[in-house]
Order: structure tokens, then C-alpha cells, then sequence
């Protein structure tokens, strides 16, 4: 109880950090911000989406989330790796996925659940399902989760190009 | 995939756009917005004085910003007649929901009419009538003329027994004061028409008499006292779900503990800590966990009773109570009957006793006791929950707080026994313990329905009786001649839903076929053969809504409304806070507002009976002459509501999405209406001499025909009820793909234990059935269900929990959705909608 508490607070007063923390997330926090160059363009209102690497599929590990951030350093998010194909994953076992964690009720910060593999608010008890895209279990968020449009080149870097749904806290997804 | 719009990014909010007080359309709540309206061709920016926000845009905003909106809260709209941006957006200022959107509320700008973005398209544009076997689009004068001239054959013929009607009597959207009142001055002023029903129930009746009897108005506390109670007790309601924002802006800060300041401000003599809460429900649901999560287990009670057994329950509670002196003396003496002999005075049916003296007098709280006694042992063995978790609950509504203080309890009940077992005794026996223990009146306590719609109700008094007719039940027996239906769509929304759905289309087709062999325009004609139909027991129906409704596909004439934010609007909430919402847009095509739509049907009337050479009955139609929905505000609330005399446009305007809790006192030096935030806090209840009443409220089992043996022959109680997704009847639902995404078939929530035993997987569509009917659902696995009781998803277009609803009521016509068993049968694989859906648990985990 006190520890959702905690959680509920940080997520007042900081949610722009994130609240995953893995064993592998220093390895992400290196790859953030590097290497930045613009996806292919889209017609219409979409903002040129940066492509980002994220991480390399080397990095992960089923079921252990690295912390990413994308489209840019503010924008914290989630790579997840879960051992069978799943909607929108990516690499050799399209079972790759990343999502955003701030949550697009109120832009508190989610975590992640494994027994369960979804992403939950202490804000105010939302959770999306990782496996299916990203819907929304249950909630007050009028969108599923906004998930990362993935690429992996041959080297098995992973690289985010787009995002699926407009971000929390952010009128254009790319800010500018 | 799940649903995902791939919106990247959204227009902005220029300084100079115009801002209109909006309340949510939907539930009790009656969350605060507001609407940003500005031209199509331009938009604010990025920098701080480019936006109406004042804000830098190019900085992403933290948690809570009121600097953002969803895609759902955008549309481009027309107003008056002019392309423009809307964004409908949480009110970070109202005092109601502090900022917070729920699921439904913030999805107000997708909501909206847009021949733009292709939202809700297919509202109704134009009066449709039945012409050449099919609906076929015509003016306004034209189809009220025939709905005028059948209904007044239809009066002359059969009297005011020939007219049945269908109406809401809530606030927001199809309701408020403006439209409850113009229905009521039709049918109750003009008219005399008793065969009329509610959007939910299948009589004219309150859905909480026993309380009114006792003189304890429903809605008598202040969201603000579940900031300040000691102990929360929720009977047969999920808040989280269906009063989502006051569970969480009101009652989980006191759960953490963040209202302890305001408490000591307020109450600044006693002892304070975060309350605890007692859950009443035979379901766990996402409010328990939410509880949990934020209290401790420690701290939250869930009582999973057995379906319908709470009024043994609370008996129990009020009997130990008693014993242990924990009862407030000093109010019960002065504010109440008091302990011995009340008033001579024939108490309401069905509260007096079962025999005896009290056919003739109130009793008093002794005397209550001595009928009703029930040990924590004997509940127990009813209920099915373990007695010390009864006297576990006993302790926390009220033994006394360290120094002998009054331990301040507030009790939250809603639909689990407003449509559940005995409801006129089981809503009585929870008000009999609020009034023992002196909770109604003070700050932190009330014993309130938590609501479904907001209110919005003034309209002359009802002609019928007590109890009302039965309306389904005569329209199946084959009475009523003429049908008017105003937003309601009893295909979804009644019980014993089968058969009324066969008799209703067997009736109306026969309307139909008669109006088939006839040329539309010639109208004399067309009348005589409907009305020649109706002698063969036919029924003619309109059908006034602002969407297709399932109901309308039977009618004759669909009447297309206009709905809030087409038009200006009031009620209130569930605390009595009255709000003004502002109308924001245009009304698609012909669409008026209901008020004006009965103002312009009476006009007909009075034209038609003039013609028929009847002057008395076309005079009873005059007084009409309205021209907006502020002109039946002014006739009907301002006239007639309690302090409505304070009250205008205006001066509501101004205050904004705040308003004022009803009823009005007066008007402050600067114009602001003075309201009143607590009831009975002079502790002058509703009855002629002031003091509340007590009612004895024996057990007698499952109380509505039908039921025990139901129980007795199907395997799963079917107990119902609805989810955060959706909102009633699903009119925009059914046209949101988020929500259909989500809940393509109503989820029927069981455990796995028993989906093993039929053979059942996650999604499967499977047919609930019993004596009553047949429906299907989509099983959902819930581990925390208990075995043998499953919970359907209520009132959704693909699978009608009504239908197995069996026709059962109390003495009062109340419907008994909650209490129905059903077996349960597979008919197919889940489809290929369902394949993608997720089925875990809706239960929020906290971080490890």
C-alpha cells in the first residue's frame, strides 16, 4: 500500500523518468537519443517520426522490460520481449514489442506486471494487455496503449519509426 | 490488433476560442467540462500566448495537465452552420470531478454528430415515417400530423387508457428539466394518461419508495462527505465503474488518508483516521480491488453475500447494534418516530407488518427490533458470510471512536438492491440503520442511492396510483392503442424482454401491413385503416430518440431529437448540484430538442381536435407556445421547482460548471444562487411532522414471483450489471470502436472451474436460457467468481440480459434484473472479433 502510494506520488511529481527498473535498463539509457535520423515520411497531419534505435534484440530478455524512451528523451517506454508472436512484434520470433508507460488517462507512470504481462497505473487503475496490442483491460484511458512501430535491420539493432496513437501530455507526438 | 486511430497529432486550442460550461451527458456524476469551439480553417500554437492554455507546448506536459486532450475529446462539429474545431475537455476547476475524465465522459468529442470525421452518422436527421414498407424520410408537419390525428381518434375512441407512453425522467442527455418537464405537462397536464413508464422499469413509480416513505429524500448527502466519514458502506454498487469520478476524486482520498486535514478543519473535536469501507456485493469487483489497493486489506470488508439476502444482512447489523447501545438515543428521540408507538397513520404498502397493529401505525425503533431481530449467527447462515465478519462490520458502521465519539458512517446503495430482491423492505432496512445510528444529516455521513443518470425531474403530479400499471404487461395482454416512446428502447431495457419483444413486433406489423394498403397521402384514409388495425388489436408507435434504437425498428413514426450540447441543458448531480450545459453545436439536420418536439405535438393536437369540432379537448393544448428550450425551463422549473424562482439561465451560467446544490434559498449581493449542500441538516425530515419514520422490514425470501423456483431449477444465478466502457444502452457505444473493440458480445464473467465443466474457453459465444427466454453472451474467465454465480454484461445490442429476466416484480411494479438463474449451453468457437480481445483479469495489480 505504501509503496502504490510512493508510486502515485512519483508519478505527480515525476513520472518523466519512468518507473521500470531492470537489470538491462542501463543499456537502454545508452541507446536512447543516439543515432536519431527521420523515418519515412507519411502524408497528411504525421509529424516526421525520428527513427530511434532503441536497443538490439540481444538485449532482451523474455519477460525482463527495458526502459527506452521514444520519440524523443521525454517520452519514456517500454521493450518487451514475450516468447510467442504477438500483435505488432517484431524480429526473428515477432515477439518483440514496445509500448509507451505513461499512461494516456491522466500521464501517470505504468509498470509492469509479468505474472500477467500487462502494463498498470497506480494513478487510478488502469492496464493494458502487452499481448494484444495494447488494449485496455480495463480503465479510464479513451485510447489502448500507444504502441511503437518497430523495425530490426540485420544486425539485430531494433529501431522505433512511429507511434500508433497520440501520446500523453503531447499534442503532436513529435514535439517541436 | 486492438483498436488504435494512429492520430499523431491534434489541433490546437487558439487563445481566442470560445468556452462553454459543459456537464457530462451521462451518469449521476455529472462531471464538469468544457467545450473549446473555433473556426475550421485555423488553430492556436505552440507558444504560450498561441494557445488557450497559456502554456508551452513544446515541452511535453506532466500527469494531470489540463494542457491536453485526447483524440476522443475532438471533433470538427457545425455551429450555426459553420464548420468548426471542438474539444471537450475535464475541468480541471469543478469541484465535481477535479479534472479527472472517465472513459465515457472524455470520449464527449467523439460523441458528437460529424459529417466531417464520420462520427455518429447515423443519428436521425429528418422525422421518419412508415410509407410504401419502409422508413422513408418526411417534414415535421407532416409526420406530427399523423401522430396528432391517430393519438386523438385514439383518445376519443378509448380515453386517456389508450394512449401509452414511454419516457425518461432523468437528467443529461435525453432528459433535464427543460424536456422531464414539457413530457410531464403533455402527458400529466393535458392529457391524463396513466399507462406511462420509465426508460428502465416497466412502471411510473420511484425506484426507492421506502426511503421517500420514511421521509428520507435519496440524494441527501454532499460528495464531500465521503471525504469526511469514518466508514464508507457500498450496497450493491461498483463505483469505480459507474460513479467513476467521484469514487475517485471523493472517496479514495479519504481511503489514503489525504482528507485527514480537512477532517480535523472540520470536525476539529474528534479523532480522525482514513476511513474504511465495507463492499456489499456477491460479486468481488474492480472497487473492492481499487479499495484494497489503496486502504489495505486491513482496512476494506467485503460482505459476498448470497444474491439477495442483504435485508437479513442489514437487519443483523441494525439488531447487534442495538444491543451493544451503539445507537444514537438522543436523535432517534428528537428527529424521529422514536422507540415506541409512532403516529397513527396507515403506513406506505407494502411496509406495514405483516399482521397486527401496525396495519394502522408506524412503529418505533423497539418495536422494529422486536420483529425484525436477527443474531450475526442467524444472517450468517442466510447470507453466507462468516458472523464475526457481520459484527466485523457492526464495529465500523458504529461502535464509538476513541473519547465516545459518534463514529460518522456513510452508506452508498444503488442498483444491487434497487433492482435486486425486496426492494421496498431492503431499501427501508438500510435506512432504518442509517437513521439509528443518526447518519443522515451530518457531515461525513447520508444514506444515498449512488444514482444511474443525473436528475432533472419537475413535471405536474402523476394522475395514477400506487402501485403503477404494469405497462409491459398490458402491451403483451394486448392493451394500448397508440405507443409514444421518448428515448427509451425496452428491447434492451425491460425484463421478461422474449416475449415482449414477439407481441410488441406481432402488434405493430399488423399497424403496418394496414398502413401498407393504403396511399400515404391520402390521409383520412391511412387513419382509418390504422386505426381499423388497432381494433384488431394492433398497436401504432413512435419513437422519438436521437439514434436508430431497436425498439424503433417496430415504430411507425421516428421523431429525430436533439441531445445535450445541441441545446442548452440542466440537472443535477447526484449530490443535487445543478448545472447549465451549454449547447456547443447544431442539432443534426431537422433534429429539435424533445421539449420542442412535445411543444410542436401538442400544437398539432390542439389543431386536430379543433378540427374535429372538439374546442374542450383542443384547449386542453394550449399554453405551448415555446420557442426554445429556455421558454420550457422557465414554464417548468423556474415556476415549479422548490426555489426555482432563483433560478435562470443566466445566473446558472455564470456559475458555471460549479452551479449550485438544489433546491435554491435565495441570491447572494453578486447574483449567485444560494443552494443547499446537505439535506436534513436542520433534521427536519419529509413527513408531515418532521420526524423520520422506521418500517419493519421482515425477510420473507426471494420475494417477486418466479424466483425461487428459478433458483431452484437453473444452475448459475445470471446476476448483471455494467461495465466502464459503456454507457445505458450502448446509442453511441454501438457506434464507437474503441468500445465494440473491447465488448463485441456482452462478457458473461464465470469461473473456470465451471467453463471446464461445460467445456468452455475464453471467448466462446454460449446461450444463457431458462423459463423466460434465451440470450448469448461471451464467457469471460474470472477466476475471483464464485462457482455456480456469473455476471453478464446489461442492457448491450448483441445479447439482451433481459431476456431471461422473468417477469417477476415487487408490490410496486420494481423489475428483479438481479435476481435470474439460467443454464448455460456453447454455441460457438469465439469469433473472429473475440480472437483478438483480451481476456485477463480486470483486477489492477500493484507494483511488487
Amino acid at each position: 500500500m505504501t509503496r502504490c502510494r510512493l508510486m502515485v506520488e512519483v508519478g505527480r511529481r515525476q513520472f518523466l523518468r519512468g518507473s521500470l527498473t531492470t537489470a538491462t535498463a542501463a543499456a537502454a539509457a545508452a541507446a536512447v537519443g543516439r543515432g536519431a535520423e527521420a523515418a519515412a515520411p507519411r502524408g497528411g497531419a504525421v509529424p516526421d517520426y525520428p527513427r530511434v534505435r532503441l536497443a538490439n534484440v540481444r538485449d532482451l530478455r523474455i519477460d525482463e522490460p527495458l526502459e527506452v524512451a521514444y520519440p524523443d528523451e521525454d517520452a519514456p517506454g517500454v521493450l518487451l520481449k514475450l516468447g510467442k508472436r504477438v500483435p505488432g512484434g517484431v524480429g526473428p520470433d515477432g515477439d518483440i514489442v514496445g509500448f509507451t508507460t505513461i499512461c494516456p488517462h491522466k500521464g501517470f507512470p505504468l509498470h509492469y506486471v509479468k505474472e500477467e504481462r500487462t502494463l498498470d497505473c497506480p494513478g487510478h487503475y488502469s492496464r493494458f494487455d502487452v499481448e494484444a496490442g495494447g488494449q485496455q483491460v480495463w480503465g479510464h484511458a479513451t485510447m489502448n496503449l500507444p504502441q511503437y512501430e518497430l523495425e530490426v535491420d540485420e544486425k539485430g539493432d531494433i529501431y522505433a519509426v512511429g507511434v500508433d496513437e497520440l501520446l500523453y501530455g503531447r499534442l503532436s507526438n513529435v514535439l517541436g | 490488433m486492438a483498436y488504435k486511430r494512429n492520430v499523431d497529432r491534434l489541433p490546437i486550442v487558439p487563445p481566442d476560442a470560445e468556452e462553454l460550461n459543459v456537464v457530462c451527458h451521462f451518469c449521476i456524476v455529472g462531471c464538469g467540462y468544457k467545450a473549446y469551439v473555433w473556426d475550421a480553417n485555423r488553430e492556436g500554437g505552440p507558444k504560450p500566448e498561441q494557445n488557450k492554455f497559456g502554456v508551452d507546448l513544446t515541452r511535453q506536459q506532466e500527469a494531470n495537465t489540463a494542457a491536453w486532450y485526447a483524440p476522443s475529446m475532438y471533433n470538427i462539429v457545425k455551429k450555426d452552420g459553420r464548420d468548426v474545431h471542438i474539444v471537450i475537455k475535464p475541468d480541471a476547476n469543478c469541484v465535481v470531478n477535479k479534472g479527472l475524465g472517465s472513459i465515457r465522459g472524455a470520449k464527449l468529442g467523439e460523441y458528437c454528430y460529424s459529417t466531417v470525421t464520420g462520427t455518429q452518422t447515423n443519428r436521425l436527421t429528418d422525422p421518419l415515417v412508415w410509407r410504401y414498407g419502409q422508413m422513408q424520410p418526411t417534414s415535421w408537419d407532416d409526420a406530427l400530423d399523423l401522430v396528432a390525428r391517430v393519438t386523438a381518434r385514439v383518445i376519443k375512441e378509448y380515453g386517456w387508457d389508450g394512449v401509452f407512453v414511454s419516457a425518461y425522467d432523468h437528467g443529461g442527455a435525453g432528459g433535464g428539466y427543460e424536456n422531464n418537464w414539457a413530457i410531464g405537462k403533455l402527458y400529466f397536464q393535458s392529457m391524463q394518461v396513466t399507462n406511462i413508464r420509465i426508460h428502465n422499469r416497466p412502471a411510473y413509480n420511484s425506484e426507492v419508495h421506502s426511503s421517500r416513505d420514511m421521509g428520507v429524500g435519496e440524494l441527501n448527502n454532499a460528495y464531500e462527505d465521503a471525504e469526511l466519514a469514518d466508514t464508507i458502506v457500498a450496497v450493491g454498487t461498483n463505483p469505480l465503474e459507474t460513479q467513476t469520478n467521484y469514487f475517485l476524486a471523493h472517496w479514495i482520498p479519504n481511503l489514503r488518508g489525504e482528507t485527514l486535514d480537512k477532517k480535523k478543519r472540520l470536525m476539529p473535536d474528534e479523532p480522525h483516521e482514513p476511513a474504511r469501507i465495507i463492499f456489499i456485493d456477491p460479486r468481488r469487483t474492480v472497487s473492492v480491488n481499487a479499495a484494497e489497493a489503496e486502504a489495505g486489506k486491513d482496512r476494506v470488508l467485503h460482505l459476498a453475500i448470497e444474491s439477495g439476502t442483504d435485508l437479513v444482512l442489514f437487519n443483523a447489523l441494525l439488531t447487534y447494534i442495538y444491543d451493544q447501545g451503539w445507537i444514537d438515543r438522543e436523535f432517534i428521540e428528537k428527529h424521529t418516530v422514536g422507540f415506541e408507538k409512532g403516529p397513527q397513520e396507515v403506513p406506505m404498502y407494502p411496509a406495514r407488518a405483516d399482521s397486527g397493529e401496525f396495519a394502522e401505525r408506524w412503529p418505533g425503533l423497539d418495536e422494529v427490533i422486536r420483529e425484525i431481530r436477527t443474531s450475526p449467527e442467524e444472517a450468517a447462515k442466510i447470507c453466507g458470510v462468516p458472523a464475526e465478519d457481520i459484527v466485523k462490520a457492526a464495529r465500523w458502521i458504529a461502535e464509538p471512536k476513541a473519547g465516545g465519539y459518534r463514529r460518522r458512517t456513510m452508506f452508498g446503495y444503488e442498483k444491487g438492491i434497487i433492482w435486486g430482491n425486496d426492494n421496498y423492505r431492503t431499501i427501508a432496512a438500510l435506512v432504518n440503520l442509517a437513521l439509528a445510528t443518526g447518519n443522515i444529516g451530518r457531515m461525513g455521513g447520508g444514506c444515498c442511492r449512488m444514482g444511474g443518470h443525473q436528475e432533472g425531474y419537475v413535471r405536474p403530479p402523476y394522475p395514477g396510483g400506487r402501485p403503477a400499471p404494469y405497462v409491459d404487461k398490458l402491451l403483451i395482454e394486448g392493451k394500448g392503442a397508440v405507443h409514444h416512446i421518448w428515448g427509451c428502447d425496452h428491447y434492451k431495457t425491460t425484463l421478461n424482454a422474449t416475449e415482449f419483444k414477439r407481441v410488441y413486433k406481432k402488434r405493430t406489423d399488423m399497424v403496418k401491413d394496414a398502413m401498407n394498403a393504403v396511399g400515404w397521402a391520402d390521409r383520412e384514409r391511412l387513419v382509418d385503416a390504422i386505426m381499423w388495425a388497432i381494433r384488431q388489436g394492433g398497436l401504432f408507435a413512435v419513437d422519438v430518440d436521437i439514434k436508430p434504437t431497436m425498439i424503433g425498428e417496430a415504430c411507425h413514426v421516428v421523431l429525430p431529437a436533439a441531445t445535450q450540447g445541441e441545446m442548452n441543458l440542466t440537472s443535477m448531480n447526484g449530490e443535487r448540484r445543478m448545472r447549465l450545459s451549454e449547447k456547443y453545436m447544431d442539432p443534426p439536420g431537422q433534429a429539435m430538442p424533445d421539449c420542442l418536439i412535445v411543444a410542436r405535438l401538442a400544437n398539432h393536437l390542439e389543431r386536430v381536435f379543433r378540427e374535429m369540432g372538439d374546442n374542450e379537448m383542443a384547449d386542453r393544448f394550449k399554453g405551448y407556445d415555446w420557442k426554445t428550450e429556455e421558454d420550457a425551463f422557465m414554464d417548468g422549473y423556474h415556476k415549479h421547482a422548490p426555489g426555482g424562482q432563483y433560478v435562470t439561465y443566466e445566473r446558472l451560467r455564470k456559475m458555471g460548471t460549479n452551479g449550485f446544490q438544489e433546491p435554491a434559498q435565495g441570491v447572494d449581493e453578486e447574483g449567485r444562487i444560494i443552494g443547499t449542500p446537505r439535506l436534513y441538516a436542520d433534521r427536519k425530515f419529509s413527513t408531515p411532522d418532521g420526524k423520520a419514520r422506521f418500517m419493519i422490514t421482515k425477510w420473507r425470501g426471494l420475494q417477486a414471483p418466479g424466483k425461487e423456483e428459478q433458483k431452484r431449477r437453473y444452475k448459475f444465478l445470471i446476476n448483471n450489471g455494467r461495465a466502464n466502457h459503456v454507457w445505458q444502452s450502448w446509442y453511441y457505444d454501438v457506434d464507437h470502436p474503441l468500445v465494440m473493440d473491447r465488448w463485441p458480445w456482452p462478457f458473461l464473467e464465470m469461473n473456470p472451474e465451471d467453463m471446464k465443466e461445460l467445456g468452455l474457453k475464453a471467448g466462446d459465444l454460449v446461450e444463457v436460457y431458462n423459463d423466460a427466454g434465451w440470450t448469448q453472451a461471451m464467457v469471460y474467465p474470472t477466476p475471483t467468481a464464485k462457482r455456480g454465480e456469473t455476471f453478464m454484461l446489461f442492457a448491450t445490442p448483441r445479447g439482451v440480459q433481459g431476456n431471461v429476466v422473468n417477469d417477476g416484480v415487487n408490490e410496486l411494479v420494481i423489475p428483479n434484473y438481479k435476481q435470474t438463474w439460467a443454464n448455460i449451453r456453447k454455441l460457438a468457437d469465439a469469433p473472429t472479433e473475440v480472437a483478438k480481445i483480451s481476456f485477463k483479469s480486470k483486477e489492477y495489480k500493484p507494483p511488487t
